[in-house]
């Protein structure tokens, strides 16, 4: 009984493979999209694993420099001494070749147990990587440190990217930094009654666990970015899917009925229609998880360059899936299939044997049904707003953030059908002649079918309006940003103290303005933050524009700014401490500024403090300016004396255009995942059109067939197709761009201020738009291209088949 | 007997209460045996084929086929009932439109798991739908559609078979000609057979004819 259920069942499949094609490619693409934008996540998430499984990153609490990034190996012996469980790491950065790679130094005997070396050695002795100086190297990175160091080089998958671990005395060997450290970790069992860090070492500071793990919280904000978007994606799949299958099973009623009176038991059948979805299901998402890899492996170089350019976190630039990622893609499959059919296996499971067995007009929504949707409508767009409004003072606002935004996306698309049945009722009532009422009539009656396809679409154009404008605005201000902030002409660096000196000496006779750059990493109300001390002058006092300030009751910003009688802060450091303008903040434990000044920083997820350059080198002595900006009138006369008179080598010298252009690249980078799904998730829209309007076109005879005996030839038929499509997809942009831009406001004004900490400014693109509208019209004509070719070329005799009494 | 039925009723909700559609109605068929049920549109006939069938419930009374009572079953047992005892033809034809014809033939029996190819060819033959095997119901004429159904009926050997208005939907020619072939056939297997007809015609050429009105044996 089971087989030839199932052949039945699957002969409809076998007589309708447009339909099967649609189900499995919207649910292959539906999971491909969600599987390669997990596989990116869990590909970065493993490699901040394996940086805090091998270092101990987020693991062990640290101590860090108050400021700068050494300490002194005397301190580290005096704590020790003290009774401090401590052990030293060495860490910085090596070129080799053109690698740039991660060198870690740790001290095998003092380090806590499973970190570094001390478990990597597996089956070398700890003698010999203490002895014979072997460096243990993630794969990627170890044929390029064998080129650049005479050391033994052991490759280890277990590493973390573009990072190889020693010996801290090697390290410091193989970095030139003898007797160097740049951090503690320390070991969770501490001895009783040792004395405080402060008393022993006072320039250094503890950092519990939990603020050491920045990577993985810092990324957070990217990686959910990148999931909302799958998850949007996946969503506008799922659409196609339940337009598939609902259409599928409002076809099968008949046959159900037939196999039901031919002694099926329903329970029977309702399990042999799921396990026919199971099987397609897997199908499809094997397919989709194929494609998902695939896709993940083209993206991700360009979300390893935005970590690494956003957050300075290394990811693997090779894709090594578990094999818990290819069977979660595939349940996603399945539970997407179940989302899309439960209704529809639902209305199968309640039919009376003696229902009727002709589909009802597909999915034409009763009255009451109409009501429903009106009220879920209502309901989800107050919860966004509830969402938006109140969502960040309850909780995580990020979070919050993206629930309002799902309400928002999910209430404007099931409000699409109601306003298109509106707006083309209203057209057949102000329709002149009997043509145009009958089209109007006939596009209404095709709405039910088109309604989830173009609820795609909807949801597709609205993203790409919604994230088009937000990188737009970002784009524009960050450009705005660039010209505020990179004001000299040319940007050098020099190796030593003693080199900055001289080329300062050079340098004054020839340009216009020297800036030195200092800055020092420290924590400011308990933010990590840059500190700058800034030399003021018209490059800064002309150039920064600030979001807040209080220059109007205290007068000029940069004025007491350079006298050091006020801080400027960055907007991240500002909302991540509340502080603004008025506020004071302790710079030192002796020395607190007031707030002068917040100034919109992007780009960066830290805080910056800027204050004069005076009162700088007092705090840091020690800090030395080795780059610096040159104010100049002539920067190539200017570049070619510092070449050619003072010996610098030319890849110390960066112009300004350059490094606009490579901030500019580094942008562009950032938002090429964003674009790609973007226009994948439009591209699945456009197919759901198509694959609708295909499906449809087998079921239109009847309809179109009193028409064409009425007179209409089918030429003029397979016009009016094309031209409902385009209406259509007309009338489905007007809804999708004010959503879209209640989008971009969501994304510019609560998610970016949550995810990054600076609110961006909105600006609008009507070209863009125009653009966009005129590639969905196309997509839409070039959808309908086909089954109204279809249509047109519809042999008479099927026409006439419909006024035939024989069934 | 093959069939009994005692004091059978069936009503409806209506907008103005329950409408009493069968009632008091005692009937009993022999195996072997035809019976046609005549009546107007709305005097019960194809509800009464519906309650022997399984396809619905009786509200009251009994219906005892093959000496096992089925007012009881549950909604698996009327299953089990219609696919190894009783057999319905429909004047719709419900053939199921992704299946070629061979298949359509082949269904029923194949659900029964007593599928017999021989069978099954042996009846596509009398009926003469041996060069329409491989094609679909949609290609097919009415009356090629019917006899599909017929062959369907009888592939399964069912105990019973039930016909409502079998060939309703025919031209009075393609009519006569359909039923010719299903009481040949019927009559081979053994088989008995319950019709509900309009026509006193096809009423005559069975064994024995029966008339609802209202609802009522007349």
């Amino acid at each position: 009984m089971n087989r030839a259920g199932l052949a039945a069942l699957w002969s409809f499949w076998r007589r309708n493979p447009l339909q099967l094609f649609t189900l499995v490619a919207g649910l292959a693409l539906a999971t491909a999209l969600w599987s390669g934008v997990q596989a990116l996540n869990a590909e970065a998430r493993a490699s901040y694993d394996a940086a805090a499984s091998v270092m101990g990153e987020g693991r062990y609490d640290q101590i860090v420099p108050r400021a700068g990034d050494t300490i002194a190996q005397d301190t580290y012996l005096a704590l020790r001494r003290a009774g401090w469980q401590v052990g030293p790491v060495l860490e910085d950065s090596l070129t080799a070749g053109e690698t740039r790679l991660r060198i870690v130094g740790l001290d095998p005997l003092t380090a806590p147990a499973g970190l570094g070396p001390v478990s990597q050695a597996g089956d070398t002795p700890l003698q010999t990587v203490l002895a014979e100086g072997v460096l243990f190297a993630h794969p990627g990175v170890a044929e390029a440190l064998r080129d650049a160091t005479s050391q033994r080089i052991v490759a280890d998958a277990a590493l973390p990217p573009d990072t190889a671990i020693t010996d801290i005395g090697i390290a410091q060997r193989v970095l030139d930094r003898p007797g160097e450290i740049s951090r503690l970790i320390v070991a969770e069992r501490q001895p009783m009654g040792r004395p405080a860090l402060d008393r022993i070492a006072p320039d250094l500071v503890l950092q519990p666990s939990r603020q050491s793990a920045d990577i993985a919280q810092l990324t957070d904000s990217f990686h959910l970015n990148l999931t909302a978007f799958g998850l949007l994606s996946f969503a506008v799949g799922i659409f196609i899917v339940h337009g598939a299958i609902g259409l599928a099973f409002e076809q099968r009623r008949g046959m159900v009925r037939t196999l039901r009176t031919l002694g099926m038991p329903l329970r029977r059948l309702v399990l042999l229609m799921g396990l026919e979805l199971l099987i397609l299901s897997l199908v499809a998402g094997g397919i989709g998880v194929v494609l998902g890899y695939l896709l993940a492996a083209s993206l991700l170089p360009d979300v390893a360059a935005t970590l690494e350019g956003l957050y300075g976190a290394q990811i693997s630039g090779a894709l090594s899936l578990e094999p818990v990622w290819w069977l979660s893609g595939l349940a996603i499959a399945i539970l997407g299939t179940a989302l899309a059919a439960t209704g529809a296996l639902w209305r199968i499971a309640r039919m009376p044997v003696l229902a009727s067995g002709k589909a009802r007009a597909w999915a034409v929504a009763s009255t009451r049904a109409r009501g429903l949707q009106a009220a879920a409508v209502a309901l989800l767009l107050t919860a966004s707003l509830a969402l938006v409004t109140v969502g960040p003072a309850l909780g995580d606002g990020l979070i919050a953030g993206f629930a309002g935004l799902a309400c928002l996306l999910l209430g404007a698309a099931l409000a699409l059908p109601l306003l298109l049945d509106a707006m083309l009722a209203l057209a057949q009532h102000r329709a002149r002649g009997v043509l145009w009422q009958w089209f109007w009539a006939d596009t209404r009656q095709q709405l039910p079918g088109l309604r989830l396809a173009l609820m795609a679409l909807l949801l597709a154009m609205a993203a790409n309006v919604g994230v088009s404008t937000m990188v737009s605005s970002f784009r524009l201000t960050f450009i705005g940003f660039l010209d505020q902030r990179l004001t000299a002409e040319l940007y050098v660096g020099v190796d030593t103290a003693e080199r900055a000196a001289a080329l300062q000496d050079f340098a004054a006779p020839r340009a216009r303005t020297i800036l030195p750059l200092l800055s020092v990493d420290t924590r400011l109300a308990d933010q990590p933050t840059e500190l700058y001390g800034a030399r003021v002058g018209p490059s800064y006092a002309d150039n920064w524009s600030f979001i807040a300030d209080d220059a109007g009751t205290n007068g000029r910003v940069w004025d007491r700014v350079e006298q050091g009688r006020a801080v400027i802060i960055n907007e991240q450091l500002a909302r991540g401490a509340d502080l603004w303008p008025g506020d004071d903040l302790a710079i030192t434990p002796d020395v607190t500024l007031p707030i002068a000044g917040v100034a919109g920083d992007y780009g960066n997820p830290k805080g910056q403090a800027v204050i004069g350059e005076a009162l700088f080198r007092d705090l840091f002595p020690d800090i030395r300016a080795t780059r610096f900006g040159l104010r100049t009138d002539d920067p190539g006369d200017l570049r070619d004396a510092l070449i050619e008179d003072f010996g610098l080598d030319p890849g110390q010298i960066t112009d300004q255009a350059a490094l606009k252009r490579f901030s500019l690249d580094v942008f562009e980078r950032t938002f090429t995942v964003t674009g790609a799904l973007n226009i994948l998730t439009l591209a699945v829209a456009g197919f759901a059109i198509l694959m609708s309007l295909l499906t449809l076109a087998g079921m239109r005879v009847p309809q179109l067939a009193p028409a064409w005996a009425l007179g209409v030839t089918r030429r003029a038929l397979g016009r009016l197709e094309l031209l409902r499509a385009v209406i259509l997809a007309a009338l489905t942009l007007l809804v999708a761009l004010p959503l879209g831009l209640a989008l971009a406001w969501m994304l510019l004004a609560i998610i970016n201020v949550e995810a990054f900490g600076w609110r961006l400014p909105m600006y609008l693109f009507p070209l863009d738009y125009a653009r966009l509208g005129a590639f969905a019209l196309l997509a839409a004509l070039l959808a309908a291209l086909w089954p109204a070719r279809r249509l047109a070329r519809t042999p008479a005799a099927h026409l006439l088949k419909v006024f035939a009494n024989a069934n | 007997m093959l069939l009994e039925i005692t004091n059978l009723a069936k009503s409806f909700a209506g907008p103005e209460g329950p409408i009493e559609v069968l009632r008091g109605i005692d009937l009993s068929l022999g195996a072997g045996r035809t019976l046609a049920l005549t009546g107007e549109s709305g005097s019960g006939k194809s509800t009464l084929l519906h309650l022997v069938g399984g396809l619905d419930r009786a509200d009251g009374g009994r219906i005892v086929i093959d000496g096992s009572e089925i007012t009881g079953l549950d909604d698996a047992g009327r299953a089990a009932l219609r696919r190894n005892t009783v057999s319905i033809v429909f004047q719709q034809f419900n053939l199921i439109p992704s299946l070629d014809v061979g298949a359509n033939i082949a269904f029923q029996a194949r659900l029964a798991g007593n599928h017999d190819p021989e069978r099954a060819h042996a009846l596509a033959n009398a009926l003469g739908l041996t060069d329409q095997l491989a094609k679909y119901p949609e290609d097919l004429s009415g009356g090629q559609q019917q006899r599909v159904a017929i062959a369907r009926t009888l592939a399964a050997k069912p105990r019973l078979v039930l016909a409502d208005e079998p060939t309703g939907n025919l031209d009075e020619a393609t009519a006569a000609a359909v039923l010719d072939q299903m009481l040949a056939l019927v009559s081979e297997t053994g088989a008995a057979l319950m019709m509900a007809t309009h026509s006193p015609n096809l009423a005559d050429r069975l064994d024995a004819r029966v008339h609802l009105s209202l609802g009522r044996l007349a």
